[in-house]
């Protein structure tokens, strides 16, 4: 048996008895970052693919989402800084190691460029508004120009923001349950489905939904093996990674994570677009929704229970 | 230069001399502290072990905190003691979540704050404020590249550890045992 006590008193908001330095505001940007990555990458990957007419929603309607989403994520990080006057230090330097600065840089350019997106379309988008302006009318012409060269500029950024919102957690290896390889391409692909559900809930042309639908499948299916694997190197891991696949099997995250998440956030609404697929009448909101829930379950029950994981001494 | 603290836990008493001397020298502000005492009992009655350790932020060599920051605002000046520009920290809390010894916390003010190994003192030739006050004298610090320093000579004749070396950060506060 071993014992461990402080005796000369520590109790420091926010880091004893348990870590929770990282509260509600990462986990709705780690998912906000996910969905508007997932966005920006099927409207730049349709947009490349020419299919501009077929899938309206997905190169045009859906792509305001993206930018609205970035901002609100960018002010839930703003606002769990602490010493927030400082923010701007940011961007006077890059740190290749700092996973964070990655992230800082790559949301400076994908959230101009997003908006500039919705720009180019802005005529088509709100077709009663009018941009009074004659220099951004002049600038929306150079937008439409341009929007190869951005769609070409969002297919690496947008993949960068889904892997980086994995990597920010995966850098830490003095959080356990973080601290695994697979935690990258894992919210990649969650990050991407639910940017698929959201479109999937705006699209009204049938064939747009058919086509991402069982793009959805697909990813569906990939995310649950990504969990399978985070659980194969967490359970052939070390004393503290055992303990930290705990919270997750038989702990007080069970419930959340295989429930809400594995259940009724991934095999549900896997079976429903596949009964969709084979012809069944489902209404389509259903699976999309339940992704879209169970996607930022996920980044709460992620957050939350890598924290309470630590190294032992 | 490698600045190293060695703290011999068969000496140690615990009686939070290094906690207080901290806080007064460093004005920690009150309900914080950047070092701290833990007693860890080993095995089950009658036979038991007990230890004491003064605990701290281990100036690691390969600091993950460092590693981590956004901002540079944590960096390792020479000797190896590893400190924050207050005005460079954004308070993002990676570096936080990247220490396996929970040694860093949010100072009320904003910035993220921990131990210096006193560099404000150490510069000046003084010892850390902990290990001046230490009254059994427990505490040693001084340079590891200098094979003549007291703290090597007592890291080559002791049985010694560190906290968590499976973490990979080569921590460079060491406890002989």
């Amino acid at each position: 048996m071993k014992e461990e006590l402080f005796i000369s008193g520590r109790n420091i908001p926010n880091i004893d008895p348990i870590l929770h330095i990282w509260h509600w505001p990462i986990s709705v940007y780690l998912f906000l970052g996910g969905l508007a990555a997932g966005l920006l990458f099927f409207t730049a990957l349709f947009y490349l693919l020419g299919k501009e007419k077929e899938m309206p929603a997905t190169v045009k309607f859906a792509s305001i989402v993206a930018p609205i989403a970035l901002i609100i994520g960018l002010i839930a990080l703003f606002y769990d800084l602490t010493h927030k006057i400082y923010f701007w230090k940011l961007y006077t330097t890059i740190r290749i190691e700092s996973p964070m600065s990655w992230g800082a840089w790559v949301l400076l350019l994908i959230t101009p460029i997003s908006i500039f997106w919705v720009l180019s379309y802005f005529d088509e988008l709100f077709p009663k508004w009018d941009l009074k302006f004659d220099f951004l009318k002049k600038f929306q012409h150079i937008l439409i120009k341009n929007r190869l060269n951005m769609a070409l500029a969002l297919i690496p950024l947008s993949i960068i923001l889904g892997v980086y919102t994995g990597i920010l957690l995966s850098a830490f290896n003095a959080r356990p349950l973080w601290n695994n390889a697979i935690l990258g391409p894992l919210f990649l692909t969650s990050g991407l489905s639910t940017g698929v559900a959201a479109i999937i809930l705006i699209s009204k042309n049938h064939f747009e939904r058919h086509l991402l639908n069982k793009i959805d499948i697909g990813l569906i299916i990939i995310e649950l093996g990504l969990i399978t694997h985070m659980f194969m190197g967490l359970y052939a891991g070390s004393q503290v990674q055992l303990e930290a696949m705990q919270l997750l099997v038989g702990g007080e995250f069970t419930i959340v994570f295989f429930g809400f998440v594995v259940i009724l956030g991934l095999i549900i609404p896997l079976l429903l677009e596949f009964l969709e697929v084979l012809g069944y009448k489902i209404p389509i909101v259903i699976p999309a929704v339940l992704i879209l829930i169970g996607g930022l379950i996920f980044r709460f029950v992620m957050v939350e229970a890598g924290q309470i994981t630590r190294y032992l001494y | 230069m490698k600045l190293a603290m060695v703290i011999d836990t068969k000496k140690c008493v615990g009686c939070s001399d290094c906690v207080v001397a901290c806080q007064t020298e460093n004005d920690v502000p009150i309900g914080y502290c950047r070092d701290w005492i833990i007693e860890t009992v080993n095995g089950t009655y009658p036979s038991i072990e007990l230890e004491l350790r003064s605990e701290r932020c281990n100036h690691c060599s390969n600091a993950p905190c460092v590693r981590c920051c956004p901002t540079g605002a944590s960096h390792i000046v020479d000797g190896g003691t590893v400190l924050v520009t207050h005005n460079e920290c954004i308070g993002c809390g990676a570096c936080i979540e990247s220490c396996p010894y929970d040694a860093r916390f949010q100072h009320p003010r904003g910035y993220i704050d921990k131990c210096t190994f006193c560099y404000h003192r150490v510069s000046k030739g003084k010892l850390p404020a902990c290990v001046s006050v230490c009254p059994t004298k427990c505490m040693y610090f001084g340079d590891l590249d200098n094979s003549h320093s007291e703290v090597s000579q007592l890291l080559g004749k002791r049985r010694y550890k560190t906290l968590a070396p499976e973490a990979g950060t080569k921590p460079q506060v060491y406890y002989l045992i």
